[in-house]
């Protein structure tokens, strides 16, 4: 304690949600078409740094982001110095291509082990590109230890443990869990600091670190495609059947007309 | 090797000894599929005193249901329900587990997969089984733009979190018969490294969205609580419930329970009313299935219109106060 909490982030660099609509599947060869769609660090994911730079500036600390993805992923490496990370490394090979929640969640767990110890691992619930919410809770059993997702506020912290809240359907669970721990959030949990222009300029001075496949002994079967229990086998554009009536007028036509398809619809 | 694998478990979750709805459409889902892939449908029950619920699911479609009751379970506690879950798993050998795509059920089963190795697919919104046996998983990505087949070809059992609201929960049929399982499971404290020390729920006023016939939704074109306040008086003039996209969740005008879409609620109501909703498919994944979809945007452009029965182009906030004034007058005078 004396020394503070060592803490893990996870983040990953996901297109900008607000371009989503602008991802296509090319009919032909099946692959996903995002040029034009910029680049970001996951939204949840900065909540998630947040709360572990708060957590270090209360008890003092360190705190590393680790990303897995392409080389162009350092820019989200980058915007994690930027908002205060000591260190960020990029786990970067093409051997971990197409890695399933499972590989993904077993090589995190490589890394974070080489890192040393740990007290938290904190991650955004999930991701805007698969939103699957599976890593956190898969990380968390490839590193042994407990994992608590969907988390809104640390109520406590101390040398030991946390007490927490999570969010439930119409209502939310107080939790106490044993450090370490893998801590997944939700947007709830804090307001993300923005970067100042000095932080910015100063986080190109550090260096990225970055390792691959072979640097965290991953073992070739278990990640990337080969090591992927799930396959993707085909991809496809959600299909519509609707009437399509579209009915443009004066407003007193158009509630008329909207009255009279309620009426058909069964409604009134 | 996959061959020993055999049937259907799925996971049924309980809060405060009731059955969550999602687990009944999980057996209904799984008798289905059943018919081609085979096997029984068993389905696993923890808790504290829940054995009474056992028939519950045998009537809507278990053959087996494995119950593991102890004090220290009364409520989720994910370390030891993870590892409860994985054991039988691995005793019972089923095909195929499925579990309900809840905040319980998303912090259980990916758990229980990493512990199987396994594979598993994140919040399904249809499943069959394809002609060379396999579950097909349809995973919707990207906010819902992409939709992905994924199987797990090798590994065993094939897993998949489904949406409430996917899968058709079947008549209940008191007759039906089955076999009611009691696990004897050692259970200790220290195994609870997160410990769930109570839970809370705070029952929404309003009827839950996944269970309103009409559903009546907002999104960014009527982003504020004037506009709001008129959609909640149309939800109740009609007898619906009130729902939105994100950025009105963002702006606070709803809650996360009303929130439809990819992150939020799948739902498939008569019919869907949306005001100022431009039609992002992380919105309207979660409407395909309404029986009809109604809209009303400023935009004719608006992807909405892609998806709609009836589409009205004009300007909602115009339009939601003189609809409102409009159904009374007829309503009025329809009770005479």
């Amino acid at each position: 304690m004396s020394k503070g909490f060592q803490i893990v982030v996870c983040i990953k660099q996901v297109p900008d949600p607000r371009y989503l609509s602008k991802i296509t599947i090319d009919p032909v060869t099946k692959t996903i078409r995002r040029e034009n769609v910029p680049a970001v660090i996951n939204p949840l994911d900065k909540n998630a740094l947040e709360e572990a730079l708060r957590i270090r500036e209360r008890f003092g600390g360190k705190v590393v982001a680790i990303s897995m993805g392409p080389p162009q992923a350092e820019r989200v490496c980058r915007d994690a110095l930027a908002m205060g990370a000591d260190e960020a490394i990029l786990l970067c090979d093409k051997a971990l291509a197409g890695s399933d929640t499972l590989a993904t969640a077993y090589a995190l767990s490589l890394a974070i082990k080489k890192l040393g110890n740990f007290d938290m691992v904190f991650c955004g619930n999930e991701t805007v590109d698969g939103s699957t919410a599976q890593v956190p809770p898969q990380l968390a059993e490839f590193l042994e230890v407990p994992h608590v997702t969907r988390v809104r506020k640390i109520i406590s912290v101390n040398g030991s443990e946390m007490i927490i809240e999570r969010t439930i359907e119409y209502g939310y669970m107080k939790v106490k869990v044993k450090l370490p721990a893998v801590i997944a959030v939700t947007k709830d949990i804090n307001e993300p600091r923005l970067p100042t222009v000095s932080a910015i300029l100063k986080c190109y001075k550090k260096e990225i670190v970055k390792w691959t496949a072979s640097d965290i002994g991953a073992s070739p079967q278990y990640v990337g495609l080969e090591g992927s229990p799930t396959k993707v086998t085909d991809v496809f554009s959600p299909e519509v059947k609707r009437r399509r009536e579209i009915f443009e007028g004066p407003v007193d036509e158009e509630i008329e007309w909207l009255i009279e398809k309620l009426h058909e619809s069964g409604v009134i | 090797m996959t061959k020993e694998w055999k049937g259907i478990m799925t996971f049924t979750e309980q809060r405060f000894g009731r059955i969550e709805e999602v687990s009944l459409e999980l057996l209904g889902g799984a008798r289905k599929l059943a018919e081609k892939s085979g096997g029984d449908v068993s389905t696993l029950l923890i808790g504290r005193d829940v054995k009474n619920l056992a028939r519950e699911l045998i009537a809507y479609g278990a053959d087996k249901v494995f119950i593991v009751e102890h004090p220290l379970l009364t409520y989720y506690q994910s370390d030891i329900y993870a590892r409860i879950f994985a054991d039988i798993v691995q005793k019972q050998k089923p095909n195929i587990v499925l579990v309900g795509a809840t905040s319980i059920g998303m912090d259980l089963a990916p758990r229980v997969a990493a512990k199987l190795r396994t594979g598993l697919s994140a919040h399904v919104v249809k499943l069959e089984i394809g002609d060379d046996g396999l579950l097909r998983q349809i995973v919707p990505g990207f906010g819902g733009n992409v939709m992905a087949v994924v199987t797990c070809p090798e590994k065993r059992p094939q897993m998949a979190t489904v949406r409430p609201g996917v899968l058709k929960k079947l008549k209940k049929d008191e007759l039906r018969k089955g076999e009611i399982i009691e696990l004897e499971v050692k259970v200790g404290e220290e195994e609870l490294k997160a410990r769930t020390l109570e839970m809370r729920i705070e029952p929404p006023p309003e009827l839950p969205i996944e269970k309103a016939e009409i559903v009546v939704a907002g999104g960014w074109g009527i982003c504020d609580k004037e506009c709001f306040n008129m959609l909640k008086e149309l939800a109740k003039l009609l007898g619906g419930a009130v729902g939105g996209t994100r950025p009105v969740l963002d702006e606070d005008l709803i809650k996360e329970d009303q929130m439809i879409g990819q992150s939020g609620k799948t739902i498939a109501p008569k019919v869907y009313i949306g005001f100022g909703i431009s039609g992002e498919m992380h919105h309207v994944v979660g409407i395909l299935d309404a029986d009809t979809i109604i809209a009303v945007n400023i935009d004719p452009k608006a992807p909405i219109f892609d998806f709609v029965d009836y589409g009205v182009v004009g300007d909602a906030k115009e339009i939601l106060p003189r609809l409102i004034k409009k159904l009374k007058e007829k309503l009025e005078k329809k009770r005479g």
